[in-house]
């Protein structure tokens, strides 16, 4: 049952079987290098746009019941560790947008939550949400999908604590230390044919925004699948490397990508001989840092407090990769 | 009639111009005389008690937050 979960619905065997015999009447050899390469990368994106709609669709439904007013309200009831906790598992339900992180960081400030339910919050939107929940378990089976959201949360709520205990609130930027009390708003309660609209809007304009990243996305890992040697994949990224989940996670932080875009990556390297980890890596630092959310993120904190946020990510990320690697065998 | 105040709320990414364009358009299909300001400060934004962009204001209330809303939705609003 499980297995046909994974390969028939989420994996959608039938489409590849569907598309290996269409591109075979045409007159390709699938079982040709270039044949498998244009195979996998008709299914690749057929496949990942289809889930995308769906899980778009389910997820944004879900999160129309968790705005970020709700969300803040919810966290002020919280103190201490459980505080972060509840900011990390808000972050994978509210809705989140990167240029919508500056106002919710003066938003959550301005209400009074401390700063490390703001970072626990901030460090979990991008990096754990319902959608990558699924993706994952289609790709890598739902213990590793499981894991990396435990994982995910938790390095989201040790390092809101960590920046909590620094005490840094001398490091945010005036833009946010003067921002005054919000007016709090009567919460609107949309019907549920207006929760439908908004989920509709979310998945146009998300297919819309990743597509370009998916194309690239599955266009390198056809590219690794056929055309890279797995020797040599091995050797960077596999066990002979035991700095693999660093250089991943390295060249993982300021890529700016959707973790729609870099499944196939990920899929096409693990198959290759990367390790489990090390692939976990690289995925975790793509969706959670990027060179455009930092410099966003630098509008409303102090270089200092920036410079740490990126630390104590790209540390946990790293840390989560080798515990990936050393559990890989009970995972797979 | 009275000249109505829009204002779209953002912080100039492709979602906040996309509702601003919306906007535009929701006001010359309807033939309703606005002024639409498009405000991107940050200060002003939190200001108003609104956590995501974009954001749509008529008439200083906040009408809705978060949506890249058509112009038909816009209009049915106004």
């Amino acid at each position: 049952m499980g297995t046909f979960i994974q390969e028939q619905i989420l994996g959608m065997q039938g489409i590849r079987e569907l598309m290996n015999r269409g591109l075979t009447a045409l007159g390709l050899d699938t079982d040709s290098r270039i044949g498998g390469s244009i195979l996998f990368f008709c299914y690749d994106v057929v496949k990942i746009s289809i889930l995308l709609c769906v899980l778009i669709f389910f997820v944004s439904y879900i999160q129309s019941f968790f705005p970020p007013q709700r969300s803040r309200r919810i966290m002020g009831r919280f103190h201490g560790i459980g505080a972060n906790a509840v900011g990390a598992l808000l972050g994978t339900v509210t809705p989140f947008c990167s240029c919508s992180s500056i106002p919710i960081f003066m938003g959550f400030t301005s209400a009074g939550l401390p700063l490390g339910v703001t970072f626990s919050f901030l460090i979990s939107s991008p990096m754990v949400d319902l959608g990558s929940l699924v993706l994952l378990a289609g790709a890598f089976g739902p213990r590793v999908a499981l894991a990396y959201v435990l994982f995910g949360l938790l390095v989201a709520v040790i390092g809101g604590t960590i920046i909590e205990h620094l005490h840094m609130e001398e490091e945010l930027e005036d833009l946010v230390r003067n921002a005054a009390a919000p007016a709090e708003r009567a919460e609107s309660s949309p019907s549920v044919r207006e929760r439908l609209s908004y989920a509709g809007e979310q998945v146009s304009f998300t297919l819309r925004k990743v597509f370009p990243y998916l194309l690239l996305g599955v266009g390198v890992g056809a590219l690794i699948h056929n055309w890279i040697p797995a020797g040599a994949v091995e050797t960077v990224l596999g066990s002979r490397n035991p700095l693999g989940v660093v250089l991943a996670s390295l060249i993982g932080v300021p890529m700016y990508a959707d973790i729609f875009g870099t499944i196939p990556v990920a899929e096409a390297l693990l198959a290759k001989g990367a390790l489990l980890g090390t692939v976990i890596s690289f995925m975790m630092a793509v969706t959670t840092l990027s060179l455009p959310s930092l410099i966003l993120l630098r509008k409303a904190v102090k270089p200092k407090l920036l410079g740490v946020f990126i630390l104590l990510c790209t540390l946990g990320i790293i840390a989560v990769g080798y515990v990936f690697n050393g559990i890989q065998a009970v995972l797979l | 009639m009275d000249k109505r105040k829009i204002c779209v709320l953002g912080g100039g990414c492709r979602k906040c111009e996309a509702l601003l364009a919306a906007a535009k358009e929701a006001v010359q299909n309807r033939g309703i005389n606005a002024d639409i300001e498009y405000i991107t400060d940050f200060a002003v934004i939190a200001g108003y008690g609104i956590l995501q962009t974009p954001a749509l204001m008529v008439d200083g209330k906040v009408v809705s937050e978060g949506r890249v809303l058509r112009a038909k939705d816009i209009g049915a609003l106004l």
